[in-house]
């Protein structure tokens, strides 16, 4: 345990690389993936193409493509951001799932209630659709945050900085204490990354505080909505 | 586009198919890790996902438990157990074990959640014990999901089994370790193809069993009832599976 | 649809994964060797994923530092072809190298085995953009080892005399098995035919040792100057035909870095090194204090007489 006090600055530096490491593909995933999963749960075909792809890219190993992406964009092996878009490409394949069911999952009574009501296909979507898919798409995300946060630890083989360092390192001085330092900090990080988005959604959510919404809560929110308007 | 022709080049090398690495040698270690890891996963996620659905206790600690065995890094894991047990298949089986046991896990209870309450009333009220409901009514029914689970696991631990590669055992992973070791691109490059192949070939299979062997009651359509649980299968559809069961 | 203080609460919540994200970019890039440099020259030193070699890059960085460069690191990179491209391009400016294994990785077809022969075709192999500076005594090489009862029990000495163990395997690298001193040279060399080869990809670490005490594989090629050999009394073969060539430190630096006063610096270091020196380092951070590599090349330097 001393090791650790001692070597802090070390643990700590290589936090930070994982902390930024999966929070850029956690948010660009969750992004790209919300137009993705809007296109997969209006249309069949959308969606059976995009899952496909979806589950072909999340079975290619992590260190392929670590390895393969700066062969075809061009960027040196060693630049970080082999691995943020590797990170982002299985984000996005898990996530494009997340949020397909999320918004095929919006009682279409209510959305038919909304265009009766007067809202445009957009106006619809930011004011329906998104705030109503939310719990699931949290529920996604979370997933994705946390085998993101996991992954990373393994561009410790072509040497993007890491926590991941810690178990190369650990293993071949077979120095047990760093070993499961790297894998508390790694706990760790994805732990702080799920509170927090816990409490983004419970800002963002207010109406949604038990685990499946239920229908009466929906509509006395969406009056609220209607009202507003 | 090169590489991939490369890499398919290699894996059609007849001289990729003799030896003690050859395609076949690793194929063979790779199904090996993936069934005593799924077969051990199945052996703790079922029974215990079978008791959480139809009890509905527990699901908190399985939750959190599955999202600590998600967020546990493969690699750090591995070292630590090689470090202890040695080369083998025990530290590989063991991660593989608890990557599979999430996605599993969370099928089982999932498809037993899903199975509406009234239709378990309803077997309650017939007089069948506990284990009766469990095994006529709400595995039946919950069965699409249940085996849904499998199929994520087993894909979850076909393209994770080439962590085992990272320590020298054996697997598909090999190619991928030993290549970028040799600087051999084609290698590497069938590796990855060759995971991707299996993992979706194995998951064609199990959907092609699924559409045959696992009944299902109703697809869900955007215009389903949700009952209080969320499943999406009409009371009535259930109630006639029961019917029919009690004969 | 949200109320001003949910909005706000919002806000604060991405903000504070923004801002930890930034923090994490910005001193994850110091850590990386950003761009910038103020007045003093900036180097980036690089190393291969074992531990010896990142004792070799803090010391040479250390020593650069304290000549008056602005030295970053780049830990752990993975195999040597990914990391020499790296020292290629430029991506890092300085790798601690061993003299043979980089010839044979350059040049496929080389025979040269003794110091001088290897680093006079060295300095013809390397690439325009890559310099090589001054070997150092110390050197690790392959060597392949045997428990000492195994040793004893087929009187073995040289590595010809494996030829009368039976069956054998050996663990190594992946690459040993291609390699042209690797097993082909077994081969070649020595006429051994009854040789099996494991690969084991720990570089001759614990899981390689483990497999050789408990007799998984009877022979095991680990780098000469790792504290396990010592340790566990194995018996190191004498290779008299040379089927290793000689494997002393060298500095190599990307060429625009490269300058008379980097040269100086990285000179008087390796003049210094001993293979004594790199067993006792090794013995210090794998061993059972357990030091972290720069403070282990930090102490080295400093009982050196090379930083103050």
């Amino acid at each position: 345990m001393e090791w650790v006090w001692t070597n802090f600055g070390l643990i700590w530096g290589l936090t930070l690389s994982q902390v930024w490491l999966s929070a850029l593909p956690i948010v660009i995933g969750f992004v790209v993936s919300i137009p993705l999963g809007y296109l997969a749960s209006r249309s069949r075909v959308a969606r059976s193409i995009l899952l496909s792809v979806g589950g072909i890219l999340y079975t290619i190993p992590s260190l392929a493509l670590f390895i393969v992406i700066p062969v075809v964009i061009g960027t040196s092996l060693l630049d970080p951001i082999n691995v943020i878009i590797a990170l982002t490409i299985y984000a996005v394949a898990i996530m494009v799932r997340s949020s397909a069911d999320a918004f095929a999952s919006v009682p279409g009574s209510v959305q038919d209630s909304a265009t009766a009501v007067g809202f445009s296909r957009a106006q619809r979507f930011f004011a329906v659709d998104f705030p109503l898919s939310g719990p699931v798409l949290l529920a996604g995300i979370r997933v994705v945050s946390v085998s993101t946060v996991s992954l990373v630890s393994v561009g410790s083989v072509i040497g993007v900085s890491s926590l991941g360092f810690l178990f190369t390192d650990g293993f071949q001085r077979r120095f047990y204490t760093e070993i499961w330092a790297g894998i508390v900090g790694t706990l760790v990080v994805a732990a702080v990354f799920d509170i927090a988005l816990v409490l983004i959604g419970r800002a963002l959510m207010p109406w949604n505080r038990r685990a499946t919404p239920n229908l009466a809560r929906i509509v006395g929110s969406k009056r609220s909505l209607v009202l507003r308007k | 586009m090169n590489l991939f022709i490369e890499g398919f080049g290699w894996i059609f090398d007849p001289k990729h198919w003799v030896g003690g690495s050859s395609i076949a040698v690793r194929l063979g270690e790779h199904f090996q890790y993936t069934g005593v890891s799924l077969f051990f996963a199945a052996l703790i996620a079922v029974p215990l996902g079978l008791f959480i659905g139809h009890t509905g206790k527990g699901r908190g600690i399985a939750i959190a438990a599955s999202n600590v065995a998600r967020a546990l890094p493969t690699l750090g894991l591995l070292a630590v157990l090689i470090l202890s047990l040695g080369i083998g298949l025990l530290p590989a089986a063991i991660v593989l074990v608890i990557l599979g046991i999430p996605p599993l896990l969370a099928g089982v209870y999932a498809g037993i959640e899903s199975v509406d309450p009234q239709t378990v009333d309803a077997a309650r009220a017939m007089g069948m014990t506990e284990l009766q409901i469990l095994r006529k009514v709400e595995v039946p029914l919950g069965a699409s999901l249940i085996f849904g689970g499998f199929r994520a696991a087993t894909l979850q631990v076909i393209a994770s089994a080439v962590v085992a590669a990272y320590f020298s055992l054996g697997g598909l992973g090999r190619f991928l370790v030993d290549g970028l070791a040799q600087n051999n691109y084609p290698e590497m490059v069938a590796g990855a193809i060759l995971v991707i192949v299996v993992a979706l070939a194995v998951d064609g299979i199990l959907a092609i069993i699924q559409r045959f062997v696992v009944p299902t009651v109703s697809s869900g359509t955007r215009s389903t009832k949700r009952t209080a649980r969320g499943g999406a299968i009409p009371p009535v559809a259930q109630s006639r599976t029961l019917i029919k069961e009690g004969q | 649809m949200f109320n001003t203080k949910k909005k706000v609460l919002a806000i604060a919540g991405v903000a504070t994964v923004a801002a930890l994200a930034l923090a994490g970019c910005s001193s994850s890039s110091s850590l990386s060797g950003g761009s910038g440099s103020s007045a003093k020259e900036s180097i980036v030193v690089g190393s291969a994923n074992f531990s010896e070699n990142t004792i070799l890059a803090q010391i040479y960085g250390q020593a650069l530092a304290d000549g008056g460069y602005k030295v970053s690191y780049k830990p752990n990179i993975g195999a040597r072809a990914v990391y020499f491209p790296a020292l290629e391009k430029g991506t890092v400016d300085l790798i601690p190298e061993y003299s043979g294994s980089i010839l044979s990785f350059l040049d496929k077809s080389a025979v040269a085995t003794s110091p001088t022969d290897v680093n006079a075709a060295l300095e013809k192999a390397l690439p325009s953009t890559v310099v090589a500076y001054k070997s150092a005594e110390a050197a690790d090489s392959d060597s392949l080892n045997v428990t000492s009862e195994f040793a004893k029990a087929h009187s073995l000495v040289s590595i010809g005399d494996l030829k009368k163990a039976g069956p054998i395997t050996l663990a190594a690298n992946p690459e040993f098995e291609t390699r042209p001193d690797g097993l082909p040279a077994l081969k070649s060399l020595y006429g051994l035919d009854n040789v099996t080869f494991q690969a084991i990809n720990d570089s001759g670490g614990p899981a390689t040792l483990k497999a050789l005490l408990d007799n998984t594989v009877q022979v095991a090629d680990i780098y000469s100057t790792t504290p396990s050999i010592e340790e566990n009394k194995l018996v190191t073969l004498t290779d008299p035909k040379n089927q290793f060539a000689s494997q002393q430190v060298i500095p190599l630096v990307y060429k625009s870095k490269a300058s008379s006063k980097l040269g100086d610096v990285l000179n008087k270091v390796s003049a210094k090194l001993t293979t004594k020196d790199l067993l006792a380092l090794n013995a210090e951070v794998s061993g059972d204090k357990k030091t972290q590599q720069d403070v282990a090349a930090k102490d080295w330097l400093k009982s050196a007489g090379l930083v103050k």
